[in-house]
């Protein structure tokens, strides 16, 4: 394995919060009236812990994460990521965070179909003006098993290439934080335990703090920490043996 | 029959969910229809203004008009026997010279007390004209700086100006480039000493008939019973020929641009029904599947789109009624009367037509399509038409709806082998930027891959599948072409017009020289400092009357060429070659020739008449019919706006008719008022026209013509702006998608926008750059081969239409940009 992806200590600044939620809440307006979302939820999470949070469809944990990514806004409350109020930021701020701390996988991929798995992974990196761009992401799609796969379009790739290279991409910059939306959700068993196992081997390399939601418990056990939300607040937050 | 019902049925159902998606649809359709309904009604009011006061305009309900000559005691006891009332009224041109010494070209109307027959002249201050008096057009009183009261010498007689003249009521409002208007009476014409033998004079005797009298019957008996005459007759039915051939010609013009508009339109329809056909397509797998034979399909889809064009056509027809209003306003100073704006019906059928033969046109293709999607499509994740051709029978109906609208086109044209290029030219236009689309495509793909990302994802923007690159291209390109086309091409005459032509022509025309007058004219002239040259020719005025013996009315002449055999000619002979003639055919006579009448007659005419060397053109000089055979034919150079005539006769007979001398001057143009008012003073029969003034105002309505020529071609670019609106709307969902995914990796909005830089500011430099060459290409043409005029290449225009192509083109990206980084990016990303 090469030196990008040596094992970090995952227990450096283990007692600092690295998200630090109080009060949060979130309401959107429907046809119907307002709907409230996230009501008034406390969370702290210590940089590199893993976290695995499940609850039922519409209990808000779609919506913490996009709270957490800054691609919603808080309509109440303070939201801390890694130190910075991010409820506060302006979008061009929002954006410069996101690629130097932020990583995010989606269960639908959300690759961009007009350029190559190498583009794709390298993108990021070049938004953020960083020179090796392209060897650092043919670096991490070679971590992924891709490296035979680099010119290729997402068209061309199956679901769990796909996911793979969306894999790669939130991890080439290093990020801090890696939030993860039932990133197996479009995949079948095997190549949603494939894609995990690459996800946690690479978290845990890292040392990167991870957010994973997920409907299924047994993807959910594979964090040490689980929280169950309903209904917009955390009903339940356990330490398991992972 | 059955099917039929069915089909109406099905379509009545799915027509519940409304017309989303088919509004640009609409919208293309109603304004290309308008465009056409406003011209069409505009044309059809104003010859209904110009038919229905046919007899104020033309002065009376039959119009006698006798070049150089009275009419004589036979004619007018013709007329007195049959009740006609005469009112007789001389036009002729003259200097006005106020007392300060000022002085300009004015057209002289000498009018009896029976002027006018119908309508009413209405003067400011109120006054009777009396002998003595004389009326002015407000610009010569403002000109001449002369108020009520003033007196002003025309020829040698003294005038009190008493008023302006605010309506004159048999006046078509032809511009005059010849002079504003003054008015005489009658009775103080011969104190002026104006009209010598040869005068460029005409005397018009407008006729109020009984009532019961058969106009066409009492002009056919007045031919016969003067044959010779050398008259023009006309009746009040067709009270301005003239006028109505320069509407014609301006109507065709227009309509030609609207059509263009409806064509871009086309396009949009095209696209927008196939679009809302994609959406049906699970709609229509399903009725597949349920035992809907492709017959069926397609004719239920095409009953709800030709629901949608007779919806389309009626807006149209509706708003392009409203714009004749519009029209009429902007146009007023150069219509020759107020138009009467009413729903006339052929234009608004035509118009329907144009609209319908191009909905059925743009749609059958899509529609074809629809119908071959197979029930089996549901099992699949995409169900769309398949990109394959029609069926023979849709292409051949396709075919046969082109057809058709071409032979409209090409069959109402006032110059069909013009509407026919036309055509030629935008199926051209159409492939060509169609063409240029796929090369931009290519070229995006091929280029080595950008290290930006920003240039990246701009470039396969442009080449991914599906791209709207071609459908952008062509829209904004076709319009633009035609704007820059009219740009250039009134560019090019303005050019000529205000530049080159006064660098090149003579500074001043004296007509009306008389024979006894011309060696000490042209020794005046010539012992002043500032004249660098004089030249004269004699003058005279005919009428063609036949070419070998067929009479005019009746010679197959070409339609550029027709205008010759109408009206008056000039006329003029000479022993020797005219200096620069060019000889193409025949040979000069001899100097001495002494033989029956030879005529150098122009090659151009002679072509549109097919008449050569040996042929005979009998002209009417004076009310004689002389019979001139061809000697030679010679290429004219009109530009030079030295003295050129179409005809030059040999000598001895025609030298032996009473004629007139004009002179050409070039001079020091410092210098022009003085020459003017010495020649004028010295010899005050002779009348100067300053040739500058005269360009200026063709160049003034040249100016209102290019203007409503480029407000047409502006609804042509509204329909294509139209079309790129939805080009870019149907990516807009793409274009949101992109920009959120962008954004959550860590895009700027700075950097989001660059990449919409790249795509929009290519495909927008891409169509200037196609819609400059093939704008100059068509106004190339017809700068020189329609208008036979010289080019002159005009990058500012052309540099304006690139400027301003990038211009629209990065408005709507941007547009569309700003909405997509103002999208939520959560509702995108939310798992299904």
């Amino acid at each position: 394995m090469d030196a990008l992806y040596a094992t970090k200590s995952a227990s450096a600044g283990a007692t600092k919060p690295l998200i630090e939620a109080r009060g949060l809440g979130f309401k959107v307006r429907a046809g119907a009236g307002e709907i409230n979302i996230l009501r008034g939820l406390d969370l702290r999470v210590n940089a590199g812990e893993a976290v695995g949070i499940v609850g039922p469809s519409g209990s808000g944990k779609t919506s913490l994460l996009m709270l957490l990514a800054g691609l919603e806004r808080p309509t109440s409350g303070t939201l801390l990521i890694d130190g910075a109020d991010i409820g506060a930021m302006e979008e061009d701020a929002l954006a410069r965070f996101r690629r130097e701390r932020l990583g995010i996988v989606f269960q639908a991929f959300h690759l961009i179909p007009t350029m190559t798995a190498l583009e794709n992974v390298a993108v990021p990196l070049e938004f953020a003006g960083v020179r090796d761009a392209f060897d650092r992401a043919a670096e991490a799609l070679r971590a992924v098993g891709l490296g035979h796969r680099l010119g290729h379009y997402p068209a061309q790739l199956s679901g769990g290439e796909q996911q793979r290279v969306a894999l790669a991409r939130a991890f080439v910059a290093e990020p801090r934080l890696l939030l993860a939306d039932e990133p197996t959700g479009n995949l079948d068993r095997a190549k949603g335990e494939e894609v995990m196992a690459l996800l946690f081997d690479l978290r845990a390399r890292l040392g990167t703090t991870l957010l994973l939601i997920t409907h299924d418990p047994a993807l959910a056990a594979r964090c040490p920490r689980q929280l169950r939300i309903e209904d917009g607040l955390i009903v339940s937050d356990q330490m398991v043996a992972a | 029959m059955s099917n039929l019902l069915l089909a109406f049925r099905i379509a009545r159902r799915e027509l519940r969910g409304g017309l989303r998606g088919l509004r640009i649809v609409l919208a293309c359709l109603a304004l290309g229809v308008a465009a056409i309904t406003a011209v069409g009604t505009l044309r059809a009011g104003v010859d209904a203004g110009l038919a229905a006061d046919g007899a104020r305009i033309l002065g009376g309900d039959v119009e006698i008009a006798s070049p150089y000559r009275p009419l004589g005691e036979a004619p007018r006891a013709w007329l007195a026997a049959r009740g006609a009332r005469v009112s007789e009224v001389v036009t002729l041109r003259a200097m006005a010279v106020a007392e300060s010494g000022q002085r300009m070209l004015v057209e002289v109307k000498a009018v009896d007390s029976a002027y006018p027959l119908f309508g009413t002249l209405e003067v400011q201050p109120p006054v009777a004209l009396a002998a003595g008096d004389i009326l002015l057009d407000p610009f010569i009183a403002e000109r001449l700086d002369v108020a009520p009261g003033a007196v002003l010498r025309v020829g040698e007689a003294r005038f009190t100006f008493r008023a302006t003249i605010a309506q004159e009521p048999d006046k078509v409002a032809s511009p005059s480039l010849l002079g504003p208007r003054a008015m005489i009476a009658l009775a103080s014409l011969a104190e002026t000493r104006l009209i010598q033998p040869g005068s460029l004079v005409t005397y018009e005797y407008r006729l109020a008939l009984p009532p019961g009298v058969d106009r066409q019957r009492f002009m056919a008996d007045l031919r016969r019973d003067f044959p010779e005459s050398g008259w023009r007759i006309r009746s009040s039915d067709v009270a301005a020929p003239g006028v109505n051939r320069f509407l014609d010609r301006a109507a065709f013009f227009l309509t030609l641009a609207s059509l263009t508009a409806l064509l871009v339109g086309g396009i949009g329809i095209a696209t927008g029904v196939s679009a809302w056909l994609e959406q049906r397509a699970r709609t229509i797998a399903t009725l597949r599947c349920l035992g809907a034979p492709p017959s069926l399909i397609f004719t239920t889809y095409l009953m709800q789109v030709m629901a949608l064009a007779l919806l389309g056509i009626a807006l149209g027809l509706v708003i392009g009624f409203g714009l004749t209003w519009a029209g009429a306003a902007a146009l007023a100073s150069i219509l020759p009367v107020a138009p009467r704006i009413l729903p006339y019906p052929v234009p608004l059928a035509m118009a329907a037509l144009y609209g319908l033969l191009t909905a059925l046109a743009f749609t059958l293709w899509p529609l074809g399509r629809a119908g071959s999607i197979p029930g089996a499509a549901l099992f699949r994740d995409v169900v769309a038409p398949s990109s394959g051709r029609p069926s023979l029978g849709i292409l051949a109906a396709i075919l046969v709806s082109a057809a058709a609208l071409s032979a409209l086109v090409i069959g109402t044209a006032e110059n069909p082998r013009f509407a026919a290029m036309f055509i030629v030219a935008v199926i051209g236009t159409l492939l060509l930027f169609r063409l240029g689309a796929g090369a931009l495509m290519a070229l995006a793909r091929r280029l080595p891959h950008a290290r930006r990302p920003a240039l990246r994802l701009g470039l396969a923007n442009l080449h991914r599948p599906g791209a709207p690159t071609p459908l952008m291209l062509v829209s904004l390109g076709v319009g633009l072409t035609v704007l820059s086309a009219i740009a250039l091409i009134e560019g090019n005459l303005r050019r000529q017009l205000a530049n080159e032509m006064p660098a090149a022509a003579p500074n001043f025309y004296f007509i009306d020289i008389q024979s006894d007058q011309i060696q000490a004219f042209e020794a005046l002239a010539r012992a002043q400092t500032g004249v660098t040259e004089i030249r004269s020719v004699p003058n005279l005025r005919a009428r063609i009357v036949a070419v070998n013996g067929v009479l005019a009315e009746q010679v197959n002449a070409t339609p550029e060429t027709a205008w010759a055999l109408r009206g008056d000619r000039g006329l003029t002979y000479s022993a020797t070659p005219p200096e620069g003639a060019k000889l193409v055919a025949g040979a000069w006579w001899p100097a001495d020739y002494g033989g029956p009448p030879l005529v150098s007659f122009d090659a151009q005419l002679a072509r549109g008449w097919g008449v050569g060397v040996g042929d005979t053109i009998t002209v009417n000089v004076l009310g004689r019919d002389i019979t001139l055979k061809i000697a030679s034919l010679r290429e004219i150079a009109w530009r030079g706006l030295g003295i050129n005539y179409v005809l030059v006769a040999s000598p001895g007979l025609l030298s032996a008719a009473p004629h007139t001398h004009i002179a050409t001057m070039r001079n020091d143009v410092a210098q022009e008022a003085t020459l003017l008012r010495l020649l004028t003073d010295r010899f005050p029969n002779v009348s100067g026209i300053r040739v500058r003034d005269a360009l200026d105002q063709v160049v003034g309505l040249l100016e209102k013509i290019g203007f409503a020529l480029s407000a047409v071609a502006g609804i042509t670019l509204l329909a294509g702006l139209l079309v790129l609106a939805g080009a870019v709307a149907a990516g807009q969902r793409r274009r949101i998608r992109d920009a959120v995914v962008l954004k959550t990796i860590g895009a700027t909005r700075a950097q989001i926008r660059a990449s919409f830089l790249v795509e929009f500011g290519l495909l927008g430099l891409t169509a200037g750059l196609l819609a400059a060459a093939a704008g100059t290409a068509a106004a190339w043409g017809v700068v020189r081969f329609v208008m036979r005029a010289e080019w002159v290449f005009l990058p500012g225009t052309l540099a304006l239409t690139v400027l301003a192509c990038m211009a629209i083109t990065l408005a709507f990206g941007y547009a569309g940009t700003a909405f997509a980084l103002r999208a939520k990016a959560a509702p995108l990303l939310r798992n299904e």
